[in-house]
């Protein structure tokens, strides 16, 4: 097949038409390994829709799932831009959730707020700080950042089980998680929220974070494409050596891209902790860092896309939880296999039909355009 | 002389653990050589590891489990070559969706058939492999450094530890020593020349990633059919990683990441030794700190601190044949 001119495809072929025909073909897999471990697709579909808009706790948590999406989504999308893959989204998370617990545990005699502000930070510079070496590494070393953010991954969790177990333990308890932080220090949760309005909900882990995902998402999109950073870091993303030649560092480019990434994977963390446990308890990130990378993909690493693909994802594990209540041989597992069927079409084979689509779609306007 | 059998077993627990990680490296090497990035290396032990031990429980025998295995790492390397090399989509993107899809699958799929926990049964003894004895250890263990080092080292591992050993000079032999070797080598480094030179540099990659799945399904066939008697979840625990660093630190080369490997495998027996021992100085090392180790290690590794290491040259660059 022929390639298309691609200044004649319209946008919404190739970022609407295209990952929507790579997300179903994902889906229709998925599908097809509910059916092999022994259940009804058709019925897990809907339980999937009942299980995240079927009642307002359901909902609520969709929304909260979402949050952390949108967090590691944004991670993985920003050193994308740079060409690089930071897939370490878990370990940065788990690490910038012990630098908002810090804080606020330091900080507590200043105002709430204060603290609230104080442990968004704490969250962004420990999540940075996780990132950097392997940044660095690979900036001056040439390690690539897939191994080494995955080795940072396993040492992170290493590190935080010690830490749970030896040092920052709530010696009161047996589990390995911290004391919990004083109540007034807990972020506004959807149910405070529902309640100024009569609604009584019993509990929910939506809380006030999801706004900063949001803001969060403007962040990004400013930076990334409104500053002169953003160009530099994306020069240095789509070819390095026309960027060292417009007298841009690929050095200094590729330290802040991961920076930034690992401190917005941190911000899981104040939804985790501020929001939820309101206490560092031991694997809080669950895979959520590994999710961004499909939420990123699935995005098209646009802080526009991220949103409607973190919302699926949300969708998916807050319905997937429905599934696995009533459908004793689905596990949360089957949910990790559908990421990554979702990153294979979405990601690695968004060829497949994108020739044939997008040619599809241009003969069809110039049939009206001569017509 | 309980520091010389010390010594002893500690070479012996190197030598099985680097097992998954010299079958791994080389598989790396095949794919890497021909200029195809595999990170899926650790999603294709985990798939090996499953389906082995699965295959051996319905059917019987180990040997049938093995060879399911490397049917299904084979259709895994197919994949990644299906995405990366026909499709040219970002080889990394597969290979992270490979390790991500597998590592939900087979827990999922464990779970779905034999209950929540996600293990497999427990294989009897005829379903797995036993530790192979060779011949006249017995007799000779009495022997002074001869019989230590045949009965106690050599002796009474699995099957796969000597392949494993024994493929080592295989995979050299291949790659630097016959023309198929040559063409792959030359389709990692610069494959419009061999296109030039009438070579199919797609198939050249297909059969560099067939030969890659074959070798990786030996590594979870080991984890899940030998060392241990059943598949439990996430059992690869990063050696696919491991087994890269390992590779890019033997700089593509057999010989060097088979070092690479045994580096690896001596650091885990190592930390596995050093668990709750009161150390001179420093006291009881944290059993959490320890088990971090291989994986600080890599990061050392990987910063090459004993120079530079230069991949292949286009590797983790589709092919695109001019029209």
């Amino acid at each position: 097949m022929a390639p298309v001119d691609k200044s004649k495809v319209p946008w919404w072929v190739s970022n609407l038409i295209v990952p929507l025909v790579n997300l179903t073909l994902a889906l229709l897999v998925s599908g097809l390994f509910i059916f092999i471990a022994g259940e009804n697709p058709y019925q897990a579909v809907r339980l999937i829709i009942y299980g995240s808009f079927g009642y307002i706790e359901g909902f609520a948590y969709t929304l909260y799932y979402t949050t952390n999406f949108i967090f590691t989504g944004l991670a993985f999308a920003v050193a994308f831009h740079c060409r690089l893959f930071n897939i370490g989204g878990e370990g940065q998370a788990y690490i910038g959730g012990l630098g908002v617990f810090l804080v606020a545990v330091n900080f507590s005699f200043l105002p709430v707020p204060m603290v609230w502000l104080l442990s968004i930070a704490g969250a962004m510079v420990f999540g940075a700080a996780w990132a950097f070496i392997p940044a660095y590494l690979q900036a001056t070393r040439g390690s690539h950042v897939v191994i080494t953010t995955i080795m940072f991954n396993f040492i992170a969790a290493s590190l935080m089980v010690f830490l749970l177990v030896d040092v920052i333990r709530d010696t009161a308890q047996m589990g390995p998680h911290t004391v919990a932080l004083p109540k007034e220090q807990w972020f506004p949760s959807f149910k405070d929220f529902a309640a100024l309005f009569g609604i009584k909900i019993r509990y929910s882990p939506l809380n006030i974070s999801f706004l900063l995902a949001i803001a969060a998402s403007f962040f990004v999109w400013f930076l990334v494409w409104k500053t002169r950073w953003g160009y530099e870091m994306r020069a240095v993303g789509h070819n390095t050596q026309a960027a060292i030649y417009a007298g841009i560092s690929p050095y200094k480019n590729i330290i802040i891209a991961m920076c930034i990434s690992g401190g917005l994977a941190g911000l899981l963390g104040v939804n985790e902790i501020l929001g939820v446990h309101h206490k560092i308890v031991a694997g809080f990130p669950a895979g959520y860092g590994f999710t961004g990378i499909a939420v990123a993909l699935m995005g098209r690493n646009h802080p526009i896309g991220i949103f409607p693909a973190a919302f699926l994802f949300g969708i998916l594990y807050q319905g997937g939880s429905e599934v696995t209540f009533d459908m004793p041989n689905i596990t949360r597992y089957m949910f990790v296999a559908v990421q990554g069927v979702i990153i294979l079409f979405s990601g690695a084979l968004e060829n497949l039909f994108r020739p044939q689509i997008e040619s599809f779609f241009v003969n069809r306007l110039n049939i009206k355009a001569s017509a | 002389m309980e520091f010389l059998s010390d010594i002893a077993s500690l070479i012996n627990s190197t030598l099985r653990i680097s097992t998954p990680l010299v079958f791994a490296a080389m598989a790396g090497i095949f794919a890497e050589r021909s200029g195809v990035i595999d990170f899926s290396l650790e999603g294709k032990m985990l798939m090996a590891a499953f389906v082995a031990a699965v295959g051996s429980y319905f059917l019987g025998n180990p040997w049938l489990g093995l060879l399911l295995a490397i049917i299904a790492c084979v259709s895994l390397s197919m994949l990644h070559g299906f995405a990366s090399v026909t499709y040219k989509g970002d080889q990394v993107v597969s290979c992270v969706a490979i390790n991500i899809l597998i590592i939900g699958l087979t827990t999922a799929l464990a779970a779905a058939w034999f209950g929540q926990a996600g293990l497999t049964p427990t294989l009897s003894e005829d379903q797995r492999f036993l530790e192979v004895n060779l011949p006249f250890a017995e007799t000779l263990r009495d022997v002074p450094i001869i019989g230590t080092i045949y009965s106690d080292i050599l002796s009474g591992h699995y099957i796969f530890v000597y392949l494993a050993y024994l493929s080592v000079p295989l995979v050299f032999w291949v790659v630097f020593k016959t023309s198929f070797g040559l063409r792959l080598r030359a389709v990692g480094e610069n494959p419009s020349a061999v296109d030039t030179a009438g070579i199919n540099v797609f198939a050249m990659r297909y059969k560099a990633l067939a030969i890659n799945g074959v070798l990786i399904a030996f590594a979870g066939a080991h984890l899940s059919t030998a060392v241990n008697a059943n598949f439990f979840r996430e059992m690869s625990a990063g050696r696919g990683y491991l087994a890269l660093a390992a590779m890019i630190f033997g700089k593509w080369h057999p010989k060097t990441a088979l070092v690479a490997c045994l580096l690896f495998g001596f650091t885990d027996a190592l930390q596995i030794r050093l668990q709750g021992v009161d150390l001179p100085v420093i006291g009881e090392i944290p059993v959490q700190l320890i088990q971090a180790i291989p994986y600080v290690l890599t990061v050392v590794l990987l910063a090459g601190f004993v120079g530079k290491a230069i991949a292949p040259n286009a590797i983790g660059q589709p092919y695109i044949k001019e029209r």
